[in-house]
């Protein structure tokens, strides 16, 4: 059930990429599609009744997938980088054009 | 108008997604329905868990730190990298804008000197996690963001502190060359790179796990200077007054 | 028992996330990102990945937001635009 709703937080991310027309709104839902994804990465590791892999005494073997985890540890940081990179050029473009709306940078204004 | 194409568009690519996820012939097994058995995992589950295994391949208590540092430890040095080029694209992005961002409000009395308190537990808790990171939850990554964020409290708190730190930049390429420093010797002892040359020592302990805390305490120097980079040069900019 | 919970909060994350996609003010937008975050670090203990937990809380939660804020106030009449 779960991993259903995390695919579904993906596509709001998606249908805000394709529906906004502000480059931050932009961004944001860039941030929310790969929030998405990494939840369901995590979620195909997860195994009921599992515990955390961490090796503690007593408490040897039955542990839930660590190799989405160490994927997904790696994903997040390069998330930043991308954001990082992504909110300087918008700082940029207002700079140059005084706004962040797509419409009004192209100089359109049909809906 | 566009936003029904938008709706439209995700909602048929979503049903396609959700009936055919766990079909017939999907690799996916249900939630909470897999075995570790039958995975790649359980070779590095294995490998660091098994008690009848004299020498185990890495020491660390924690699994994903030994997935992360040392089987994978290449894809971790190209990571680092990764952001590195990112620090270096805000910067370069940056330099078109010179004025230092001026804040409505000026920081007080009580936030200048609360600040001088507050960082240093800040600052050793981030240590603290980049340190114990084969031992515990953490690690290298959210332990150099917590020393960025220390950065942040102190650029936010004295509107007098420098931002582009040159020290950062030498710590960043120190630690840098240090991890292919380390690699390198691993391949004149061991034959490849980021070999695991040191003693491995006993599970749960604070010397253990070989190579593993070495780098691990590299990376996270890296990162917290990169991101001290990347937020430093985001105060950088002019409000429109 | 932890599984309804996970569904509760999955659900949640998805009412945040279409809140953040669609509200009219930018700034209001950031700050449900950010609670996104927060409700997703939740997420990641219940499926038991404290390391990505830590990871996220730091840096989805902390220096995102403050990336995206300082970026807003370049723009002083940022708060008001679509």
């Amino acid at each position: 059930m779960s991993q259903y709703l995390y695919i579904a937080l993906m596509f709001v991310g998606i249908y805000g990429l394709l529906s906004q027309k502000n480059i931050l709104k932009m961004i944001i839902s860039l941030n929310i599609m790969e929030l998405g994804l990494n939840l369901f990465i995590i979620s195909t590791g997860y195994i009921k009744e599992a515990k955390a892999p961490i090796i503690l005494f007593g408490n040897e073997g039955n542990y839930v997938d660590p190799l989405p985890q160490a994927i997904v540890l790696t994903a997040i940081v390069i998330g930043l980088g991308v954001t990082a990179v992504a909110l300087m050029l918008a700082r940029n473009i207002y700079k140059t054009y005084g706004t962040y709306e797509i419409d009004e940078i192209r100089g359109e204004n049909d809906d | 108008m566009k936003k029904i194409i938008a709706i439209l568009l995700t909602v048929a690519v979503a049903l396609f997604v959700f009936t055919n996820l766990y079909s017939g012939d999907s690799d996916f097994k249900a939630f909470g329905e897999k075995s570790l058995e039958e995975t790649v995992s359980k070779e590095f589950v294995n490998k660091t868990v098994d008690p009848q295994r004299v020498q185990p391949e890495t020491g660390s208590a924690n699994i994903v730190t030994s997935i992360v540092v040392n089987y994978r430890g290449f894809d971790t040095m190209g990571e680092v990298t990764v952001l590195f080029v990112s620090a270096l694209g805000v910067a370069l992005l940056g330099g078109v804008l010179r004025k230092k961002v001026t804040f409505r409000y000026k920081p007080g009395f009580i936030i200048n000197q609360g600040m001088k308190i507050i960082v240093g537990i800040i600052l050793i808790s981030g240590i603290y996690i980049f340190v114990h990171g084969h031992l515990t939850p953490g690690g290298g990554f959210p332990g150099g963001a917590m020393i960025g964020s220390a950065f942040l409290l102190m650029y936010l708190s004295d509107d007098k502190f420098r931002t582009r730190i040159a020290a950062f930049k030498v710590l960043e390429g120190l630690a840098g060359s240090l991890i292919m420093i380390v690699g390198l010797v691993g391949l004149s002892t061991g034959g490849y790179f980021l070999y695991n040359f040191l003693p491995n020592g006993e599970i749960g302990q604070l010397l253990s796990a070989g190579i593993v805390p070495v780098l691990y305490v590299l990376v996270g120097l890296k990162v917290g200077s990169e991101v001290s980079n990347i937020l430093g040069d985001f105060f950088i900019g002019e409000v429109e007054e | 028992m932890i599984e309804i919970i996970g569904v509760i909060t999955g659900a949640l994350i998805i009412v945040f996330g279409i809140l953040a996609v669609e509200s009219k003010k930018l700034i209001n937008s950031v700050v449900y990102l950010s609670l996104l975050s927060l409700l997703s670090v939740l997420s990641f203990i219940i499926m038991k990945a404290p390391d990505v937990a830590i990871t996220e809380a730091v840096i989805g939660s902390g220096l995102v937001t403050f990336l995206f804020i300082i970026t807003l106030m370049q723009d002083k009449k940022a708060g008001d635009k679509k």
